[in-house]
């Protein structure tokens, strides 16, 4: 279903490929800590507000993202593709990249002259905790769709015991939970 | 070849202060080909995260940064809003051939991921209907969950150095969860609203303040204050 509609935008317009980008342009500039961190905001924008993506669909695109290699930030590409096909992919990763790498490459050009050590570090002192609350926040977020099934939630524990609390690479666990998820529901 | 990169990102602390001298041994890319190059290659073996392989690539094996360089970059790169990542590589790719390396370094790390992501999406929309490819999907969908979590459980440890103290640092974790994750409030305001009074605190406790009152969730009377 995907394949076809390469330029057909799913049904959407143009609008709401605008809006689309201004929203991602928005987080992009709240991502504190990784991209990973706007995930809530994304779902409750996609599925909740605008009603584009099932909330099934919209962890699929995460699980995907994850699967594959390459930076996690790849989800947001094919949460794109998945609302309005290419040019939901270009709205979405042109909003979520741009306003940050801007800043980026100023913030890099101005430690390269001179670095206020102490405006730094009580900024990232104090986002620090944000950070925090919203990896659990996306961790709680992308449960959503099987919080009620006992393996799933089994799985949920064990990931977090084991890598928490080992080294382990998370490709085993990715495989451990594929495996799992298949025989589950065979 | 992943299980051993988070150990030796972990080194990466100790090794930085011995790391000045060898400063002087580093190398740089020759041309934006290698940039992007070298940020394709360490993408293509970013299972579950580049971080590590990240560092892997541009310590070890390339030698474009010293260990201290890479953390302090990470740091920053962290602290800017935006996916880690990609900040870095903008950044070191800036630093080696101005906005043509940021470019170069930026689209090594896309290209080809994205490509090979579409791939597997499509793949996965023909054969979704299977219940096993469903399933292995929920189970992976799961996983990823935890590993997030997991993430935070981690970097919850680095808190115990954070100035504002663990009460305040818990007090305002939770609060970012109930706002964005539980009540679903737009991240927006959490953000702003809950970011302003950490970095506010924060910045009043680098500031040398003598602990006068506990900070200002006074949940526990024994709490231990800005002491370091």
């Amino acid at each position: 279903m995907i394949a076809p509609d390469l330029l057909t935008l799913h049904g959407l317009a143009w609008t709401d490929l605008l809006q689309l980008w201004l929203h991602f342009m928005l987080l992009s500039m709240l991502a504190v800590g990784g991209a990973i961190t706007t995930l809530p905001d994304m779902q409750r924008y996609l599925v909740n507000q605008q009603g584009w993506m099932s909330a099934a669909d919209f962890t699929t695109s995460v699980a995907i993202a994850q699967a594959a290699p390459g930076p996690n930030i790849l989800f947001v590409a094919l949460m794109g593709w998945h609302v309005a096909g290419l040019g939901g992919l270009v709205a979405a990763m042109v909003g979520i990249m741009g306003p940050s790498s801007i800043v980026a490459l100023g913030v890099g050009r101005y430690r390269q002259r001179r670095a206020d050590s102490r405006a730094m570090r009580a900024f990232t002192a104090g986002l620090t905790p944000l950070t925090l609350g919203l990896l659990l926040s996306t961790g709680w977020v992308l449960t959503d769709p099987t919080r009620h099934q006992p393996a799933a939630v089994a799985l949920v524990l064990v990931t977090v015991t084991v890598a928490a609390s080992s080294k382990l690479s998370p490709m085993w666990l990715i495989a451990l939970g594929a495996v799992v998820g298949a025989l589950a529901s065979a | 070849m992943a299980d051993d990169t988070p150990a030796s990102l972990q080194t990466a602390a100790p090794d930085a202060a011995t790391a000045g001298s060898a400063a002087d041994n580093l190398r740089r890319p020759a041309s934006c080909t290698e940039l992007f190059r070298v940020f394709t290659r360490l993408a293509l073996q970013g299972f579950g995260g580049v971080l590590p392989v990240a560092h892997h690539a541009l310590v070890e094996r390339e030698r474009w940064l010293s260990p201290q360089q890479f953390v302090e970059l990470l740091t920053v790169g962290q602290v800017l809003p935006g996916p880690n990542i990609i900040n870095i590589s903008i950044i070191l790719g800036d630093r080696f051939f101005g906005w043509r390396g940021a470019v170069a370094a930026t689209a090594g790390l896309l290209s080809l991921p994205l490509f090979i992501v579409l791939t597997l999406a499509l793949v996965y929309q023909r054969f979704a209907d299977l219940p096993a490819v469903a399933g292995a999907l929920r189970g992976m969908g799961a996983v990823a969950a935890g590993l997030i979590i997991a993430t935070a459980v981690k970097l919850s440890r680095t808190l115990k150095d954070n100035p504002m103290g663990r009460p305040a640092c818990y007090t305002l974790a939770a609060a970012t969860w109930v706002g964005v994750g539980f009540l679903r409030w737009p991240m927006v305001w959490v953000v702003l609203g809950l970011g302003s009074v950490g970095v506010a605190l924060a910045t009043w406790r680098i500031g040398g303040v003598p602990p006068a009152p506990p900070s200002p969730p006074p949940k526990l009377p024994g709490s231990p204050g800005p002491t370091p």
